[in-house]
């Protein structure tokens, strides 16, 4: 239990790995990235520690202090604490963070060689880790949203890395205002429940919420503070960042795909389960947007042509995914699936990054051939597809397998069926990305070869996680060790798990039928690609262009946001300085014809004094 | 009999014309003519006054003296004014000085 | 005397020292300004640490009669409110002096009027008797009208004359209540004002009255005009001191008389200073997003900024009134920081022009740097003090006016675009060879900068340092309308 009491020291390592950075080892590259990871390392190996703990003993441990009051002589009327909550939740979480931290920092030091920020890149790294660990431990909302602006601010940073590229810069902004619109709601939310509970904290909350008799207010809070994992989670309509979010760095598309950014959002729905679990609508919500997003996304990545575009939008619809569990009323299918996502998710990016850094092209249809080149990037590259589309016996598929479950027995048949779809669908495009990029012809002249160690090792590792982290939530495993994912990570009560193989049965099918078309048209081709996409050119054309959102969204900038601008600053310009600048125009009009009477001449002031003192004078004898 | 009202009648009469050549003419000299006519329009009422009304007092003649001495003073600050004014810009017309306006 | 005479006398000290060096001894004349300013700074910090918290309300108070027959007394005091303000002064002045190093044209001048005008700032702040608050008021404010005039730059003359008019406008509003409640009570000592009882209709027309006084220093919609044009024209150190300290010497007086003496007519127009504050904050954001002048987009930024704090005066409650005056002390840091970099980016790049910039960061990191940190600063990111005062002012005033609230934090997320736009305007995008010969910021020029943005930065983490003494201050006057609903 004494380790316990330390576990706020997860997120200062990398916190006192920026300050050295920054501080200190700034000028000497290498060492900063050895500061980087060494940090990361030590929060990684106290995460597993602590998790070891919660495994032996799931309890909840709580440490504040007081950060910030505001009182009357007689009361508090707000209080905000800085908090420490390390539950399984909190902990499988930080171990997620680390580890991938751990490894995408192990792998940037081979990818990032030579870049002219390397110190600044890893000092944002270990900033962004922090800020995501902080999240993590947070026990009250106040401070889940200051470090959630603080990864929002990071993601900033690192998108934006290059900033010397004109589109990196445009997708780092979009990223952080994109964020911003949905933190709006999330903002108003946490003070609408402090208004109404006086209380960040979420375990006050969690007890005060279900006793909260105005369903109504219950209803607007939920939906508020869902906008901001609606923004952080990238689920539509604020999808619209995370897929030009790729501009950065590779290795930080791996972080924010897998552990940091866009796992936070879901992280949050956890944490404040009890909000959304009070008010049915909301959860309604939560699942149809996590469901349509889901499928949404995968329709757009079938005909994306960017390795890593097809990847983001992988993430769109695995985090869709992950809403819809939340949202039909499982906490852990939702949280599980987080989990085995962050693995293959990192493994697919980092892998796409070790063939971008071997090809220098992003373009899938200039690749080919790869897999003899470079044998350790592909082949763990497909067993991270197929842990993605969910092919037993691989982590994917007991975490798609939970979902799909969960999703049948709460009744939302609609979502169940598209969730099979999707699977379907996932397994299509991956291969698809596969039997282009990995396999077959070289498709234009480049010179692959293998990445260095500390890449490959990173891909190696994440590769066995990917293979065997979906065991920790099967019967076998609960049976041979007493524990589970499921009994750990739950809402109310822990669940022993079960395998419904009717259910694993059907998505299986799917994806292996995805696979078999993908292999079909790409791989054989007995189907020519160019035919279906002049077959079908409307779609083909809108699902390119991402059905036209960021279009839309340019438009209402331009002609609203800023078209209301001007006419403001018209107003301002015109109508109120005219106002303003007319009274003192017309106060020195006035001026202007009155100074006439002052002509200078002696005789008329004479005149008029004589006129003036005879008029007085006649007044006065009246 | 000769009595206030003639005095008055003189003096008046002095005060218009004074003050018609203050306002009408054009040369300096003769403005200040002018002004001279009005200040002894006024002491001929001081002295009328004071004789008709308090003919044991001198208060109207002391008054009378004073404007007197402060008309000699007065005519030589401006006779000087012309003077320099001339010296400036060859002319002693009024209707000419009017630079200092607007 | 006490300490707080001590702070208001040392500028005019100062600038009476100035008057006797000769006009060709710039650098030592620019020693001595910074010495005063420091001490300035020095006193008004000690003020912030002695002031006793266990104690509270007011504190060094000093009372020498001035007009025995008026009862009008030079009374000085001291609460949370004031100590905190005081602070933000004296910050502000010193990196004021700092940023004006490289000044060359009539120096002796500059700082002489620059003096005077923290002397008047001070007294504001410090003074308890309403006659000595308004003479200071009007100390503060004109010789801004010369320092624009004079050292200004574009068309100062137009925007110094507007800046005049817009604030002698609004004190001739505040003396005619002054005047009113000096008829009505026969003393204008704040503190004996506040026990007084007045008829609601009294306090409701006196209140609007000083509304649009001190309105228009905030500056108050559609009263707001003379802040961009005089943000823009003025030099970096005036206008560092226009946006810090004089805007925030409107929001003072509203808290300290306005809703101190005359809590009923403050309830009565509440309503309208919240809907003003939505306008503020959402249409001055609108507009500075699409201004093309740097320092425009500053200057709007400014005004949207003080919304806020008009939504926390109206709100009137002690959460949101702590926030305002909290948002007070940050904007002004906060101001004063971005003005100083668009001064320093400016003397080196002789644009303002966003249109001109670009690819920027490659040649000054560190300008870039701390104008990020600024921009974020700017648009609420937690860690900097901004994020706490904006988040008590909406907390406080959201179970007031729930929605006028919602459409206030929208202004957070326009405030966030057109930062970044600036931004990446001025420093993303590729190398630029126009700029290969400028160099970065380096030596006095980073001092001031770096001294701001680390107070932002420590008032941000360890919040409580000063929101404490600010919510002592606040008690009193959240008392006084308690008593008064």
């Amino acid at each position: 239990m004494v380790i316990e009491q330390f576990g706020w020291l997860i997120p200062v390592f990398p916190l006192v790995a920026f300050l050295l950075i920054v501080g200190v080892t700034y000028r000497f590259k290498l060492l900063s990235a050895i500061v980087a990871t060494f940090f990361a390392g030590l929060s990684l190996a106290l995460s597993v520690l602590i998790m070891v703990q919660k495994v032996i003993n799931p309890v909840t441990t709580e440490k504040f202090i007081n950060w910030l009051s505001i009182s009357t002589p007689t009361q508090t009327l707000l209080n905000i604490q800085l908090g420490y909550l390390m539950d399984p939740l909190a902990a499988v979480m930080s171990f997620i963070v680390t580890l991938v931290a751990t490894l995408v920092l192990l792998y940037s030091i081979g990818y990032m060689k030579g870049d002219e920020g390397f110190s600044r890149y890893f000092a944002y790294i270990s900033l962004f880790t922090f800020s995501m660990l902080g999240l993590v431990i947070s026990n009250n909302y106040f401070q889940t949203f200051f470090f959630w602006e603080l990864v929002g601010l990071c993601s900033y940073l690192l998108i934006g890395f290059w900033f010397f590229k004109p589109e990196a810069a445009d997708a780092s902004k979009k990223a952080f205002i994109t964020n911003r619109w949905a933190d709006f709601g999330f903002l108003v939310g946490i003070i609408g429940l402090f208004t109404v509970f006086g209380t960040f904290n979420f375990g006050q909350l969690a007890t005060q919420i279900p006793q909260y008799q105005n369903a109504l207010i219950l209803l607007g809070l939920g939906l508020l503070v869902f906008l901001g994992p609606v923004g952080k989670s990238a689920q539509f309509p604020f999808h619209v960042w995370l897929p030009d979010a790729m501009e950065g760095p590779t290795p930080i598309s791996a972080l924010i795909h897998a552990a940091t950014m866009v796992a936070a959002g879901i992280y949050l729905v956890a944490r404040g389960y009890a909000l959304f679990y009070s008010v049915e609508n909301v959860m309604q919500v939560i699942a149809y947007v996590g469901g349509f997003t889901a499928l949404f996304a995968a329709t757009i990545a079938l005909v994306q042509k960017d390795i890593k575009r097809i990847l983001a939008f992988s993430t769109l619809s695995q985090l869709g995914y992950m809403m819809m569990a939340l949202g039909v009323g499982s906490m852990t299918s939702g949280m599980f699936h987080l989990t085995t996502h962050a693995f293959f998710k990192a493994l697919l990016f980092l892998g796409a990054g070790s063939i971008i850094h071997a090809v220098h092209n992003q373009d899938i249809f200039k690749m080919g051939g790869l897999a003899k080149k470079m044998p350790i990037s592909s082949w763990t590259f497909v067993i991270g597809s197929l842990a993605l589309c969910g092919i037993f016996p691989l982590a994917g598929f007991w975490s798609k397998d939970e979902i799909l479950t969960v999703t049948l027995q709460h009744h939302f048949v609609g979502l169940f069926v598209l969730g099979t779809l999707v699977a379907f669908l996932t397994a299509f495009y991956m291969f698809r990305l596969i039997f282009i990029a990995l396999f077959g012809q070289k498709r234009s002249d480049h010179h692959a070869h293998e990445s260095p160690w500390t890449m490959t090792l990173p891909l190696i590792i994440l590769a066995v996680f990917s293979i065997f982290a979906g065991l920790v939530n099967t019967p076998w495993f609960y049976q041979w060790t007493g524990f589970s994912f499921s009994t750990l990570v739950y809402f109310h009560e822990p669940e022993i798990p079960v395998i419904h193989w009717s259910i694993a049965g059907l998505s299986t099918v799917a994806a292996l039928l995805g696979i078999f078309t993908a292999w079909m048209i790409y791989a054989r081709r007995l189907i020519s690609a160019d035919m279906l996409a002049t077959k079908m050119s409307f779609l083909h054309r809108v699902l390119s262009n991402k059905y036209y959102i960021d279009e839309l969204y340019a438009w209402l900038f331009k002609y609203v946001m800023l078209g209301l601008g001007k006419v403001l600053d018209f107003v301002d310009h015109v109508v109120i300085d005219g106002l303003f600048d007319g009274t003192a125009g017309a106060i020195r009009a006035t001026g202007v014809r009155l100074r006439l009477f002052q002509t200078g001449r002696l005789q008329q002031y004479a005149l008029l004094i004589f006129v003036a003192v005879a008029i007085l004078v006649l007044w006065g004898v009246r | 009999m000769i009595g206030l009202t003639h005095y008055l009648i003189v003096a008046a009469a002095l005060f218009c014309i004074g003050a018609y050549g203050v306002v009408v003419k054009k040369n300096a000299i003769a403005v200040m003519m002018g002004l001279e006519f009005m200040l002894n329009a006024i002491n001929i009422n001081l002295v009328a006054f004071n004789h008709f009304l308090h003919p044991n007092l001198v208060l109207g003649q002391v008054f009378a003296m004073f404007i007197v001495g402060i008309a000699a003073a007065e005519v030589a600050l401006g006779l000087a004014i012309i003077l320099s004014l001339y010296r400036q810009r060859h002319s002693i017309a009024v209707d000419e000085m009017d630079i200092l306006k607007w | 005397m006490s300490l707080l005479s001590y702070i208001i006398l040392t500028p005019f000290i100062g600038a009476a020292m100035l008057v006797l060096i000769p006009e060709k001894q710039t650098t030592f004349i620019k020693l001595v300004s910074a010495l005063f300013a420091f001490i300035g700074l020095a006193l008004s910090f000690y003020l912030f640490l002695n002031y006793d918290k266990s104690l509270g309300g007011m504190q060094f108070v000093e009372n020498i009669p001035w007009i025995k027959a008026f009862a009008i007394n030079y009374k000085l005091g001291a609460d949370g409110l004031s100590v905190s303000m005081a602070l933000l002064t004296g910050i502000i002045w010193f990196a004021g002096v700092l940023v004006t190093w490289n000044l060359q044209e009539r120096v002796k001048e500059f700082f002489i009027y620059m003096l005077i005008l923290v002397g008047g700032v001070f007294g504001v702040f410090l003074s308890l008797d309403l006659l000595v608050l308004f003479i200071f008021l009007e100390i503060a404010v004109i010789p801004k009208f010369i320092l624009i005039h004079i050292w200004g730059s574009g068309k100062k003359e137009y925007s110094a004359m507007k800046y005049t008019l817009y604030l002698l406008a609004g004190s001739a509003f505040s003396l005619i209540a002054l005047i009113l409640i000096y008829i009505h009570s026969s003393t204008l000592d704040v503190t004996q004002l506040a026990l007084i009882t007045y008829s609601v209709p009294f306090q409701k027309f006196i209140f609007f009255l000083l509304l649009i006084g001190f309105g228009v220093i905030v500056p108050l919609w559609p009263l707001h005009r003379w802040t961009p044009d005089g943000h823009s024209s003025a030099p970096t150190a005036i206008s560092m001191l226009l946006a810090g300290v004089i805007m925030k010497l409107g929001g003072y007086a509203l808290i300290r008389v306005g809703i101190g003496v005359f809590p009923a007519g403050a309830a009565f127009w509440a309503p309208l200073i919240a809907v003003i504050a939505v306008v503020n904050c959402i249409y001055i954001a609108l507009v500075a997003m699409v201004q093309k002048d740097l320092k425009y987009v500053v200057a709007n930024s400014s005004i949207s900024h003080m919304g806020y704090v008009l939504i926390g005066i109206a709100a009137m409650n002690t959460i949101s009134l702590t926030g305002a005056a909290s948002q007070m002390f940050a904007h002004g840091i906060m101001a004063a920081l971005f003005f100083a970099l668009v001064g320093a980016i400016y003397n080196k790049t002789h644009t303002r022009m966003l249109a001109d910039f670009g690819g920027l960061a490659f040649q000054m990191p560190r300008a870039a740097t701390l104008f990020l940190i600024t921009g974020l600063a700017s648009l609420g990111l937690p860690g900097f003090f901004n994020f706490v005062a904006e988040f008590l002012i909406f907390a406080g005033a959201f179970k007031v006016y729930p929605v006028l609230t919602t459409v206030t934090i929208l202004a957070v997320v326009i405030t966030a675009i057109y930062v970044l736009r600036v931004v990446q305007q001025m420093f993303f995008g590729p190398r630029n060879p126009k700029w290969d010969s400028l160099t970065d910021l380096k030596g006095i020029e980073l001092v001031p900068l770096v001294f701001l943005a680390v107070i932002l930065l420590w008032f941000g983490l360890v919040p409580s340092s000063i929101t404490n003494l600010i919510n002592q201050g606040i008690d009193p006057i959240v008392a006084q309308i308690g008593g008064a609903l």
